[in-house]
C-alpha cells in the first residue's frame, strides 16, 4: 500500500466507496482526483472535505463516507461531525447480479390470460390471506392490470378550451392575422393537474399478510404515472418510492423488501408518523397531496400520539384516507385505541382486504 | 485579472466572505474554494434559514461581480429561465415602419428583408437570468430553490450547466467567456436528479456551533450588547438541540430575537420577556406551547 502512487490511493478510496454502496461513477472519479490536486492531499481536512463535496450526493450518504474514509485514511478525527442522525434515510440500491427472487419458475403469464373473468369475480370479495399460492398469482396478475385514475386539482395555468373565459391574448393574435379586424372570440379555461397521492404501508407484524399486496397495489399506481410517494412505517419509516418505480412488479416488491428493516416488527404508528411529517410531510410531500395510511390501527404506543399526529396530517393534507383490512370483516367495531384515536381526522375510512376493497380504494382516490 | 483569481486559498474565501459579514467554517471554504477553482456548480442543502441563499449573495458582494438570481417554482420552463422575444415591441417597431413607409410615399422603398431581420435583433430579446448570467459573467447565478421546478427543468438546467451556452436559433449561440459561479440551493422537497447531482458539487449546511453564531450575531446585528446576544444564541442553541420542535429557530430567527429584545431594551433576556417575544424566533403554536414550558427550566440554569 505505501509503495502506491497519490492517484492510486485516491482511486482506491473512491472504488471502496463505491463498494460501500455510494453512486461513485468514473466522471466523480476524476472530478474527485482533479479537486484533491486543487486543494492539496497533505491537508487532510481538506482532502476530506473534497472528497464529501465530489463522491456525496444527499445526506443519508455522509455517514457512509466518514466510516470509510476512516477505514481507508486511518485516524481518528473526521474533518467535522457528520450528518444529524435523524436524517438518515432508506438506501435503496439495484443488485443487478440477482434476479427477481420470490417467485415460482414457471410462468403463470399464459395460464392468466385463459382465465375466465368469473374467476376474478370469485376472488373478488375473498380474503387475500386465505388464498391458496394459485389464487394468490391471480390476484397478482390482476392488480397488474389496474388502471388507477390520480386525483386532480385546479392548475394555475390555463388552456385553450371551448367554454370558459375569453382567452384576450389568442382572440387578439387571431385578429391580428386578418389585420386587426375582429374575428372568432377564443376561450381558454384552468385546466385540471393530478395530484400527489401519499401511501403508507404499515408493514409490522399484525399487517404482513396485506402488505405484500398492498405494495403490489402501490407499485400499480406508482406505474400508473401519476405523482405519488410510498413510505412503509413500523417502527421506523422507509421510502420505498424508488424501488417500487422499476417496471417489473415482482423485482420493484424484492428491492422494497430489501430496504424495508423492519418487516414484520412491531407498531410505532404515531412516532413514524410524526417523523414523517417533520422529516418529508411539511417539506411539500404531504402539502395538498391524498395520505393513505394503510394500517389495522394496532398501536404499541401512545395513543394519543398518534392522534395528535394525525390531526397534524389533516391540517397538512387535502384528503386522509385510513385503509384497514378488518374493516371489511364482518362485526368489526373500530375499537382499537390506534384508530379510536385517528379516526376524527380521517375523510374516508375505507376496507382493504380483498381484490373488491383494493378497487375501491383506488375509486375513492381517483375521486379524492 | 479575473475576481475569481484573486482568492488562492480556501482560507482567502473565506476571509473575502467574512469582509460581506458572512462568517463560513471551513468545510463550506473549501468547498466554495473547489467550486471557483473547478468551475463546478455548487449543491448547496440544509434545515431553512441555515444560510444557503445567503452564501451566494457574500459571494457575489465579496468578488465584486454581479448576482443574477433565479427562483424556482413548480411549472417554471425555459422561457422564464433562458430568453423570450419581446412581441408587443416587435409589432410596434413593424407598424412604425409601416407608418413611415406610408408617409413617405412612392419613393421610400423599405428594404424588407432588413426589416424582419431587423425583428430578430438582440433589441427584441428579453434576457431571462440564465441567459443574462452568461452574458455578464463573470457573476454569480443562483438557482433558488431547485427542488420546486419540475423535471423536465432539472434536465434542461443540465444542459446549460454542462457547456455553458445557450443557442437561440435566429441569433445563434451565446458562450460564457468565463464559467459564471453557479450555486443551487434545495430545501429537499423532493429529490434532485442524480446527473445534476453528479455534475455538481456537494455540501450539506448545518445550524453553525455556539462560537460561529455568536460571531454572526456580531457582525450581522452589532447594535446588540455583547452580553445580550450571547444569552439568545445559548438559548436557541439549547432550543435547536435539547427541544423537538417542528421547526427548530434557524440563523435568521436567532438574529431576530436579539434586535427584537434591544428594541425592547432589554439587557438580561428572563422568563417574561422571552415569552413575551418567543414569537420573532418559534413559529407554530405548539413549539410555542413547549418552548414556554421549558423556559423557567432553562433559564434557572
Amino acid at each position: 500500500m505505501t509503495t502506491l502512487a497519490p492517484d492510486g490511493i485516491l482511486l482506491g478510496f473512491a472504488r471502496a466507496l463505491r463498494a460501500a454502496g455510494l453512486p461513485v461513477t468514473a466522471d466523480r472519479e476524476s472530478t474527485y482526483l482533479l479537486a484533491v490536486a486543487t486543494v492539496g492531499m497533505s491537508d487532510r481536512a481538506a482532502t476530506y472535505w473534497a472528497g464529501r463535496a465530489t463522491l456525496c450526493s444527499g445526506p443519508e450518504d455522509i455517514e457512509r463516507y466518514d466510516q470509510v474514509f476512516t477505514g481507508w485514511f486511518g485516524g481518528e478525527e473526521r474533518g467535522l461531525t457528520s450528518v444529524p442522525p435523524e436524517r438518515t434515510r432508506p438506501q435503496v440500491w439495484l443488485d443487478s447480479d440477482e434476479g427477481a427472487a420470490g417467485r415460482p419458475t414457471e410462468d403463470p403469464d399464459d395460464e392468466v390470460l385463459k382465465v375466465a373473468a368469473s374467476a376474478v369475480e370469485v376472488l373478488r370479495h375473498r380474503d387475500v390471506t386465505t388464498l391458496t399460492a394459485a389464487e394468490k398469482q391471480l390476484l397478482a396478475a390482476t392488480i397488474d392490470t389496474l388502471r388507477p385514475r390520480a386525483p386532480l386539482r385546479r392548475g394555475t395555468r390555463r388552456l385553450p378550451s371551448r367554454r370558459g373565459e375569453v382567452d384576450p391574448h389568442r382572440t387578439l393574435r387571431a385578429q391580428l392575422k386578418h389585420l386587426g379586424e375582429p374575428t372568432d372570440l377564443a376561450w381558454r379555461r384552468r385546466h385540471t393537474r393530478p395530484r400527489r397521492v401519499v401511501l403508507l404501508i404499515d408493514v409490522s407484524g399484525s399487517m404482513s399478510p396485506y402488505a405484500d399486496v398492498l405494495l403490489r397495489v402501490a407499485h400499480r399506481y406508482l406505474r400508473s404515472g401519476a405523482p405519488a410517494e410510498v413510505f412503509t412505517v413500523g417502527t421506523r419509516l422507509t421510502r420505498v418510492t424508488r424501488a417500487l418505480r422499476q417496471r417489473d412488479p415482482d423485482r420493484a416488491l424484492h428491492d422494497a423488501g430489501q430496504a424495508v428493516p423492519d418487516w414484520s416488527g412491531g407498531t410505532r404508528l404515531g412516532e413514524t408518523l410524526g417523523a414523517f411529517i417533520t422529516r418529508w410531510g411539511r417539506r411539500g410531500v404531504a402539502r395538498g397531496a391524498v395520505v393513505v395510511v394503510c394500517s389495522d390501527g394496532w398501536e404499541r404506543g401512545d395513543a394519543s400520539t398518534l392522534g395528535e399526529q394525525m390531526r397534524h396530517l389533516a391540517q397538512l393534507a387535502h384528503r386522509v384516507v385510513w385503509l384497514n383490512p378488518h374493516r371489511g370483516k364482518a362485526g368489526y367495531q373500530p375499537i382499537q385505541q390506534g384508530i379510536v384515536a385517528a379516526l376524527p381526522y380521517v375523510d374516508h375510512f375505507v376496507a382493504g382486504h380483498s381484490l373488491g376493497a383494493y378497487l375501491e380504494l383506488l375509486e375513492v382516490l381517483a375521486r379524492a | 485579472m479575473l475576481p475569481t483569481d484573486q482568492v488562492t486559498s480556501a482560507a482567502g474565501l473565506a476571509q473575502t466572505l467574512a469582509s460581506t459579514g458572512y462568517l463560513c467554517d471551513d468545510a463550506l471554504a473549501t468547498i466554495g474554494f473547489l467550486a471557483l477553482r473547478l468551475h463546478r456548480p455548487l449543491l448547496l442543502e440544509g434545515e431553512p434559514g441555515t444560510g444557503k441563499t445567503a452564501l451566494a449573495e457574500a459571494l457575489a458582494l465579496g468578488l465584486g461581480i454581479p448576482l443574477v438570481r433565479l427562483q424556482c417554482y413548480e411549472g417554471i420552463d425555459a422561457s422564464q429561465a433562458l430568453y423570450d422575444w419581446d412581441f408587443p415591441r416587435q409589432i410596434l417597431h413593424l407598424r412604425a415602419v409601416e407608418s413611415t413607409a406610408r408617409r413617405g410615399g412612392q419613393g421610400s422603398d423599405v428594404d424588407l428583408g432588413q426589416v424582419e431581420a431587423d425583428l430578430f435583433t438582440t433589441r427584441f430579446l428579453l434576457a431571462r437570468p440564465v441567459l443574462r448570467a452568461l452574458q455578464e459573467s463573470p457573476c454569480v447565478l443562483l438557482v433558488d430553490e431547485v427542488d420546486r421546478a419540475d423535471d423536465e427543468f432539472e434536465a434542461f438546467l443540465l444542459e446549460v450547466l454542462s457547456t455553458y451556452q445557450v443557442s437561440i436559433p435566429e441569433l445563434g449561440t451565446v458562450r460564457a467567456e468565463q464559467p459564471p459561479i453557479v450555486v443551487l440551493t434545495s430545501n429537499r422537497t423532493r429529490e434532485v436528479h442524480d446527473a445534476l447531482k453528479r455534475r455538481c458539487l456537494y455540501h450539506w449546511i448545518e445550524h453553525p456551533g455556539l462560537e460561529r453564531e455568536l460571531a454572526i450575531v456580531r457582525s450581522r446585528a452589532p447594535e446588540v450588547s455583547e452580553a445580550l446576544g450571547e444569552q439568545v444564541v445559548r438559548l436557541t442553541q439549547l432550543l435547536r438541540t435539547t427541544t423537538d420542535l417542528i421547526k427548530p429557530p434557524g440563523v435568521a430567527e436567532t438574529l431576530d430575537w436579539a434586535r427584537a429584545l434591544h428594541q425592547l431594551g432589554t439587557e438580561v433576556v428572563d422568563v417574561e420577556t422571552a415569552a413575551r417575544t418567543l414569537g420573532v424566533a418559534v413559529k407554530y403554536r405548539e413549539d410555542a406551547d413547549r418552548v414556554r414550558m421549558m423556559l423557567d427550566r432553562i433559564l434557572s440554569r
